[in-house]
C-alpha cells in the first residue's frame, strides 16, 4: 500500500462518512417533500362530495371522483383473484417440486423476467391480446394485465417464503403418512403463513398504484361501473388525465387522488411490514 | 383394503396436486413467450415497411405515416445515463451508511424511508415531478447550472424546467432504493472476519469499504445496477410526465424529448392507423428486448456473487 500521512487517510474517511450520511439524509428528505406535498395538496380535494359523486364536466364545480375509486378496487380485487392463486401454486412447484432442477431454474429466470419488464410492455401485451381482439376496451382486460404483474412477485416471494420452512417439518409430516398436497397446504404453508401474506400484501400495494398497463386496457370513464366488459373509471389513470387537463378543478382532484393512492400503497405496504414482524419474532 | 384404496387416492390426489403447481410454473414461461411472440407478430407491418431504417430514423410524422425511433430511443438512453449516473454513487454512499456508520436501529428507521421510497407509485412521482420539481428546476437548478456551465452545449437554452435533466433526476430518485437495497445485503453477505482484519490492520472505515468489502461484493454491486438499470429504461408514468413528449433530439439536456415508454403512454391509445400501431408495438419490443437483456444480465451478475458467497462460506 503505498504510504500515505495518517492525516490524509483520516480527513478522506472523514468526507466520505460526511458524504454518506448527506445522501443519506438527501433520500429521506426527498421521501419527506414527495409525502409532504401530496398530503398538503391533495386533502383540500378531500370533500364528502369527492368519495360520493360522479366527475362533473369542466367547468362545472363540484362532484368527486367515487366511481375510479370503485373501479380500481374492483380491478385491482378481480387482479389479485387472477395472480395470487397461481402465483402461488407456481412458488409451491419451485420450491417444493422443482428445487434445483434445470426446469425451476428456469421458470425462476423467466419470473425474474416478467418481473422486471416495464409495465407499458404488459400493457401493449394485454391490448394486443385482448383489445384488439374483443375490439373494445374494457376492465378485464385491465385486470389481467395487473394479474400478469402479480403473478411472478408472488410466485417468487412464496417461494423464497416457503424454503424458510426447516425440511424437518415436511419429513415429520410425510413420516406420519400425510400426502404431499397436505403437508404443503397444511403444515407448510401454517409455518409460512407470515411470509405469505405480506408477499401478496406487497404485491397488492405495487399493482394497485400502476397506471401504465392500464393506459390502453381499462383505459377509462366518467360514468359509474356497470359491467367490467366496458372501459372502466380508476384512480390513476383519472390522475393522469386531470393532471394533464387545463382546468385547475381538476387538478385538485388529480391532487386528491394522488394522496388517496399514497395512502393505499403505503398505508398496506407498511401494514404488511407490520404483520411480517409481528409473526416472526 | 381399506388403507390401499386409500394410499391410492392420496397417491393420485397428489398427482393431481403436482401437476397443478407445473401448469401453474409454466403459466410464466407461457406469458413470457407469448409477449415476445404478441410484439414481433404486431410489429410486422412496421417491420415491412421500415425494416432496420425504423431504428436509425428519427422522423416521426403519424400524418405522413412515416415512423422512425431514434428519437425516443436517444431519449431512454440520455435520461437513464443521467439517472444511473447520479443513482449508482448515491445508493453506495448510503448502503455504506447503513451498514457501516450508524447504529443497527438507526439504520433499520432509515432502511424502512429508502423502501417506502421504491414503494411510491410512480405517477406520485410524475404529480410531484411536474409541478414542484419541474419548476424548482426551472427557477433555481437550471439557472445556476446554465452560469457555471453553460459554454457546455449540454446546459444551454431556456430552463423550462421540463426535459431530459429532470426526467432523469426523478428517475434517479426512482432507483436509489432498488440499488441501495440490494447493495446493502452484499455489504452484509461479506464476511464480517474478512472486515475485521482490515480493521485490525489499522485501515480506516472508508479503506475497509473501498479495498476491501466493495471489492468483495463488485459481482453484486454490478447485479444491482443493471437491476436498476432495467427498472429506469421502463419506467412509464415518471417519464411521461416530466420529458416534455417532444419528438426531439438536441444536444441540451434542457430540451424536451421524449423515451420509449413515454412515446407509448402518450401516443397509443390514440393510434388508429394500423401502420402507427404497429410502430408503436415494435417500439415497446425494442424496448422489451432491451430489458431483456439487461435483467439477464443482472441476474448472472447476482448469480454469480451468491455462488462466490456459498463457495468461500
Amino acid at each position: 500500500m503505498k504510504d500515505r500521512s495518517l492525516f490524509i487517510r483520516h480527513s478522506v474517511n472523514f468526507g466520505i462518512k460526511v458524504i454518506s450520511s448527506l445522501s443519506a439524509v438527501l433520500t429521506l428528505f426527498m421521501l419527506g417533500w414527495i409525502l409532504y406535498v401530496v398530503a398538503s395538496r391533495g386533502l383540500g380535494a378531500f370533500h364528502l362530495d369527492f368519495f360520493l359523486k360522479l366527475p362533473t364536466p369542466p367547468g362545472v364545480p363540484g362532484g368527486g371522483i367515487a366511481n375510479a375509486i370503485i373501479g380500481t378496487a374492483l380491478i385491482t380485487l378481480l387482479a389479485t383473484l387472477i395472480g395470487v392463486p397461481v402465483g402461488i401454486l407456481a412458488g409451491i412447484y419451485l420450491a417444493e417440486y422443482g428445487l434445483d432442477s434445470r426446469a425451476s431454474n428456469a421458470v425462476r429466470f423467466l419470473a425474474n423476467i416478467l418481473m422486471g419488464t416495464p409495465s407499458i410492455i404488459i400493457g401493449v401485451f394485454v391490448y394486443t391480446i385482448l383489445v384488439m381482439r374483443m375490439g373494445n376496451f374494457s376492465g378485464y382486460a385491465g385486470a389481467i394485465a395487473l394479474g400478469i404483474i402479480i403473478l411472478p412477485v408472488v410466485a417468487r416471494t412464496t417461494e423464497d417464503m416457503l424454503r424458510l420452512v426447516p425440511n424437518s417439518m415436511r419429513e415429520s409430516a410425510l413420516a406420519l403418512g400425510a400426502p404431499r398436497w397436505k403437508v404443503i397446504l397444511g403444515i407448510v404453508f401454517r409455518s409460512a403463513k407470515a411470509g405469505l401474506v405480506t408477499g401478496v400484501l406487497l404485491a397488492i400495494a405495487r399493482v394497485s398504484g400502476e397506471t401504465a398497463p392500464l393506459l390502453f386496457t381499462a383505459l377509462n370513464s366518467p360514468y359509474w361501473v356497470k359491467s367490467l366488459n366496458e372501459p372502466v373509471a380508476n384512480l390513476t389513470v383519472t390522475i393522469f388525465n386531470y393532471a394533464m387537463s387545463p382546468y385547475a378543478d381538476w387538478k385538485e382532484k388529480a391532487w386528491g387522488a394522488s394522496l388517496l393512492i399514497m395512502f393505499g400503497v403505503l398505508g398496506v405496504s407498511i401494514l404488511a411490514r407490520w404483520f411480517f414482524r409481528e409473526k416472526r419474532v | 383394503m381399506l388403507s390401499l384404496r386409500n394410499s391410492r387416492w392420496q397417491r393420485r390426489t397428489d398427482f393431481i396436486f403436482r401437476i397443478l403447481t407445473v401448469l401453474c410454473a409454466s403459466v410464466i414461461a407461457f406469458v413470457l413467450v407469448l409477449i415476445i411472440y404478441e410484439l414481433f407478430v404486431n410489429s410486422g407491418p412496421s417491420f415491412k415497411k421500415f425494416g432496420l431504417r425504423f431504428l436509425v430514423s428519427s422522423i416521426w410524422n403519424p400524418v405522413t405515416g412515416e415512423f422512425g425511433a431514434l428519437s425516443s430511443i436517444f431519449g431512454t438512453i440520455v435520461s437513464t445515463i443521467i439517472a444511473m449516473a447520479l443513482a449508482v454513487p448515491l445508493a453506495i454512499v448510503t448502503a455504506l451508511f447503513l451498514t457501516e456508520l450508524v447504529s443497527p436501529a438507526i439504520s433499520k428507521l432509515v432502511g424502512i424511508g429508502i423502501e417506502l421510497l421504491a414503494a411510491v407509485p410512480s405517477i406520485i412521482y410524475g404529480m410531484w415531478g411536474l409541478f414542484v420539481f419541474a419548476p424548482f428546476m426551472s427557477n433555481h437548478i437550471q439557472p445556476a447550472l446554465a452560469q457555471w456551465f453553460g459554454f457546455l452545449p449540454l446546459f444551454s437554452g431556456p430552463p423550462m424546467g421540463i426535459g431530459m435533466l429532470t426526467a432523469g433526476i426523478i428517475l434517479a430518485l426512482m432507483v436509489v432504493p432498488f440499488i441501495c437495497a440490494v447493495t446493502r445485503d452484499v455489504f452484509l453477505m461479506v464476511p464480517s472476519v474478512i472486515k475485521e482484519s482490515a480493521f485490525g490492520m489499522g485501515a480506516t472505515t472508508w479503506e475497509v469499504t473501498s479495498k476491501v468489502t466493495i471489492r468483495y461484493g463488485l459481482q453484486g454491486i454490478i447485479g444491482a445496477c443493471f437491476l436498476g438499470l432495467g427498472r429506469a429504461i421502463g419506467e412509464t408514468m415518471a417519464v411521461t410526465f416530466v420529458i416534455g413528449n417532444d419528438h426531439n433530439i438536441s444536444a441540451s439536456l434542457f430540451s424536451a424529448g421524449n423515451s420509449i415508454a413515454s412515446t407509448l403512454a402518450n401516443e397509443f391509445s390514440e393510434a388508429s392507423d394500423p401502420l402507427y400501431l404497429s410502430s408503436l408495438v415494435e417500439l415497446g419490443l425494442t424496448l422489451f428486448l432491451i430489458t431483456i437483456v439487461i435483467q439477464s444480465l443482472a441476474w448472472v451478475w447476482l448469480r454469480r456473487m451468491k455462488r462466490k458467497m456459498r463457495v468461500t462460506l
